[in-house]
């Protein structure tokens, strides 16, 4: 982590991780201040991504040559399995806010609050 | 010789054993039938006293041999770590002398119950508890251990409880079945903490162990603490006795116990139950010998329940009342002969006065059966004519009671009389002699009044069935022989005594001195009743206070209602208070934090879901902070260092 990489404008991981960061707050933003459904679903997605570049940017600058001859998929791979759950959960998340829909009309997160005391 | 008759000790179990069987063939199968159930009874009971005479007699054709060596069967029963219980059977004199005397006026009893039972709606209900108690009865005199004989013991204050409240259907014989079973409770508690305390001390229970612990271990067990704990011991071990054999001052549920029928009455109340506690205190004499001061204690307070249930016999009116009263006084003499060390008195008095008193008590079944049910034997009169098989037998027990020679009262109260003078009790013999003047006076004055009385023309009394009179005949037969069990050479004390036997003389003088008490008892009775030439109503008025004393029971009963009204409730009201204001509080008290705190913590569940991932989401950030700035202390929960970390 070399701060000299950043003011030589190379890039370098804490570039990745800076954009993971800001992507991650983006969709934490999102999930606590969206009241529509479909967008808190988006935001997940968000901050999913974020970690998925965090993932494959570890990956690629902490692999040491002279250690594994070969190169290491392990971050990618994580990430590919993100997405799939990703892909999933979207998917459940969806069906719950259209059943929430046909029931309420309103797919308002503030509305749903019958779980209270 | 010796083997064969090993043979036949060893089937002694069978004597508790048939009875038992014979209760839980009335109680599963012949329950309907009333002629079965009484026939299986009374078989049962016959042959067990068969088995036991068999056993008397080889015991006397032993001789010396079975007292020095009695014969022991012992089954493992229970074997808990530290903890082992026989049960099994002891067959020495004092146990077959006792098996005899069970197995006889039990067997008495249940004839005697076919006529005085005849046509009552319990009948199989009554010979089942009859064989279940003779069972118990028996298995506790064969007791080999302190927890056999009190399980045994147990189960009597069971059967006891059980026919005294036989008529259950009065509130007289519940309450009266009650009470029996309550305070002997009392005692029975003490007894319980005495085997414990036996127990801790010696580690068996065993009557032999128990007693060759006791002296071997006695010197350096008696220092122990001020008052020494084998007086300890003994006087807990006494509390039972003091239960069950109704001595002062748990006497009150004997005469209450009158309650059940007057054959019960016989066999529990008069001639077998309430002496299991002096039978215990026998059994346990190695114990109570150790230990002077309870044997004193033993002595004192036998001659007071006697002189003081004596004195309250004579100013009763219900014949069995008068029984029960004389009963008390009585075991009053078994326990204060073993007191003052005439263990064989003591014995040879029970015996006699199982013959006896089971006689009296069937006498006054008879005559009650014959009164439809009256009691007051001032409503009696002339009954002898009427009824001359009861009444000569009746006459034979009073006889028998007052220690006129020759029947059996006279020999063993002569016993423990002169024992009590030897052994240097001279205010114990005092006290026993003015007893037995009371004793021949309110038996003699019952005789008089019920028996001899001008007739009343509106009783139509009429003799008693076979079945009753049998009875009567046998046991005022063994009332007028059984006595002379003192007189042969291995006489009865050869058999059945404690340490060493000494052959004594019998002491002519002493002896006339206690029948002289008798006659003058009976002349007395005599003198105002029959010949009326002092009057009743003149003592009474003269003596205004004690005869209402005396008629009162000296207010034992009142004084424990007044005990029970006053310190008990008002204990009972204290703990109630406790227990609503304290207890409750407590438990009201949390539950009125968790409502409350639950009252206010609720708001915090606002049903948005974005407040709750905010909760979640800043919590996380906090728990990551206070384990990244205590880094280094706390290394082991740190999740980054865990998984190797980002330098």
């Amino acid at each position: 982590m070399n701060l000299s990489n950043l003011s030589n404008l190379s890039v370098g991981l804490s570039t990745y991780l800076l954009v993971g960061a800001m992507l991650f707050c983006l969709g934490l933003y999102g999930v606590f201040a969206k009241k529509n459904m479909i967008a808190i679903l988006m935001s997940i997605e968000l901050m999913l991504n974020a970690v998925n570049i965090n993932f494959v940017a570890f990956n690629r600058f902490i692999w040491d040559q002279k250690v594994d001859v070969h190169y290491v998929l392990t971050g990618h791979v994580a990430a590919l399995f993100v997405i799939i759950v990703a892909a999933s959960e979207v998917a459940v998340g969806l069906a719950l806010v259209i059943a929430v829909y046909r029931n309420r009309q309103s797919t308002n997160v503030d509305e749903l609050n019958w779980l209270k005391w | 010789m010796f083997k064969e008759m090993h043979d036949l000790f060893q089937w002694a179990w069978l004597i508790p054993a048939l009875p038992f069987l014979s209760f839980l063939l009335i109680a599963f199968v012949t329950k309907r039938s009333k002629g079965l159930s009484s026939t299986v009874s009374i078989l049962a009971i016959l042959t067990s006293l068969g088995i036991a005479i068999a056993i008397a007699y080889s015991i006397i054709q032993a001789g010396a041999k079975i007292v020095e060596h009695p014969a022991i069967v012992n089954v493992n029963w229970l074997n808990i770590l530290g903890l082992k219980i026989d049960f099994g059977t002891i067959i020495d004199p004092l146990s077959a002398m006792m098996l005899f005397v069970v197995t006889l006026v039990a067997s008495m009893v249940q004839i005697y119950s076919l006529g005085y039972m005849h046509g009552d709606k319990g009948w199989s209900r009554y010979y089942a508890y009859q064989s279940l108690f003779a069972s118990s009865m028996l298995g506790m005199v064969l007791a080999t251990n302190l927890l056999q004989l009190f399980i045994f013991w147990e189960l009597v204050g069971l059967c006891s409880y059980l026919l005294i409240g036989f008529w259950y259907f009065k509130v007289s014989a519940r309450e009266a079945a009650k009470k029996a079973f309550m305070t002997t409770r009392v005692g029975d508690f003490g007894l319980l903490l005495g085997m414990l305390f036996l127990y801790s001390k010696f580690g068996t229970l065993d009557f032999v162990a128990l007693s060759a612990a006791l002296s071997t271990n006695f010197q350096n067990i008696a220092v122990v603490g001020t008052v020494g704990y084998v007086t300890v011991m003994a006087f807990l071990v006494f509390m039972g006795p003091l239960g069950k054999s109704g001595q002062f001052p748990l006497h009150v549920w004997l005469p209450d116990a009158m309650e059940g029928p007057t054959p019960v009455s016989a066999l529990i109340h008069a001639a077998t139950m309430v002496v299991a506690g002096v039978y215990l205190v026998a059994r346990m004499y190695f114990l109570f010998h150790a230990s002077p001061a309870a044997l004193e204690f033993i002595g004192g307070l036998g001659a007071f329940t006697a002189i003081f249930a004596a004195s309250i016999a004579i100013a009763q009116n219900d014949i069995k009342r008068i029984l029960a009263y004389s009963t008390l006084s009585q075991l009053g003499y078994m326990m204060f002969a073993l007191g003052v060390g005439s263990f064989t008195g003591s014995m040879f008095h029970l015996m006699t006065h199982a013959f006896f008193k089971a006689l009296l008590f069937l006498g006054a079944g008879s005559v009650i059966h014959a009164m439809h049910e009256k009691q007051n034997i001032w409503d009696m009169g002339g009954l002898w004519k009427k009824m001359p098989i009861t009444g000569w037998t009746f006459f034979i027990g009073v006889l028998a009671i007052s220690g006129i020679p020759p029947f059996a009262g006279f020999w063993s109260k002569d016993e423990l009389l002169a024992n009590a003078l030897q052994n240097g009790h001279p205010i114990i013999y005092a006290v026993g002699l003015f007893t037995a003047f009371l004793t021949a006076f309110y038996m003699s004055r019952l005789f008089f009044v019920a028996f001899m009385g001008p007739e009343k023309p509106e009783n139509h009394p009429h003799e008693s069935p076979w079945s009753m009179t049998i009875p009567l005949i046998i046991l005022a037969f063994f009332s007028t022989v059984g006595g002379f069990v003192a007189l042969p050479d291995h006489n009865f004390a050869f058999f059945i005594h404690y340490g060493e036997f000494e052959r004594e003389a019998m002491n002519w003088g002493l002896a006339g001195i206690s029948v002289i008490a008798g006659l003058a008892g009976i002349g007395l009775a005599y003198a105002i009743y029959i010949k009326q030439s002092i009057a009743a109503e003149s003592i009474v008025a003269r003596f205004p206070g004690v005869y209402k004393v005396l008629r009162n029971k000296y207010y034992v009963d009142e004084l424990y209602l007044w005990i029970i009204h006053n310190v008990m409730d008002g204990l009972g009201k204290v703990l109630y208070w406790f227990d609503i204001y304290i207890v409750d509080g407590i438990i009201n008290g949390i539950a009125l934090i968790t409502r409350g705190s639950a009252k206010t913590l609720r708001r915090t569940s606002t049903g948005q879901v974005q407040t709750y991932a905010m909760v979640f989401f800043f919590a996380i950030v906090v728990i990551f902070m206070v384990f990244a700035l205590g880094e280094g202390q706390l290394t082991a929960l740190n999740p980054l260092a865990t998984l190797g970390g980002v330098k």
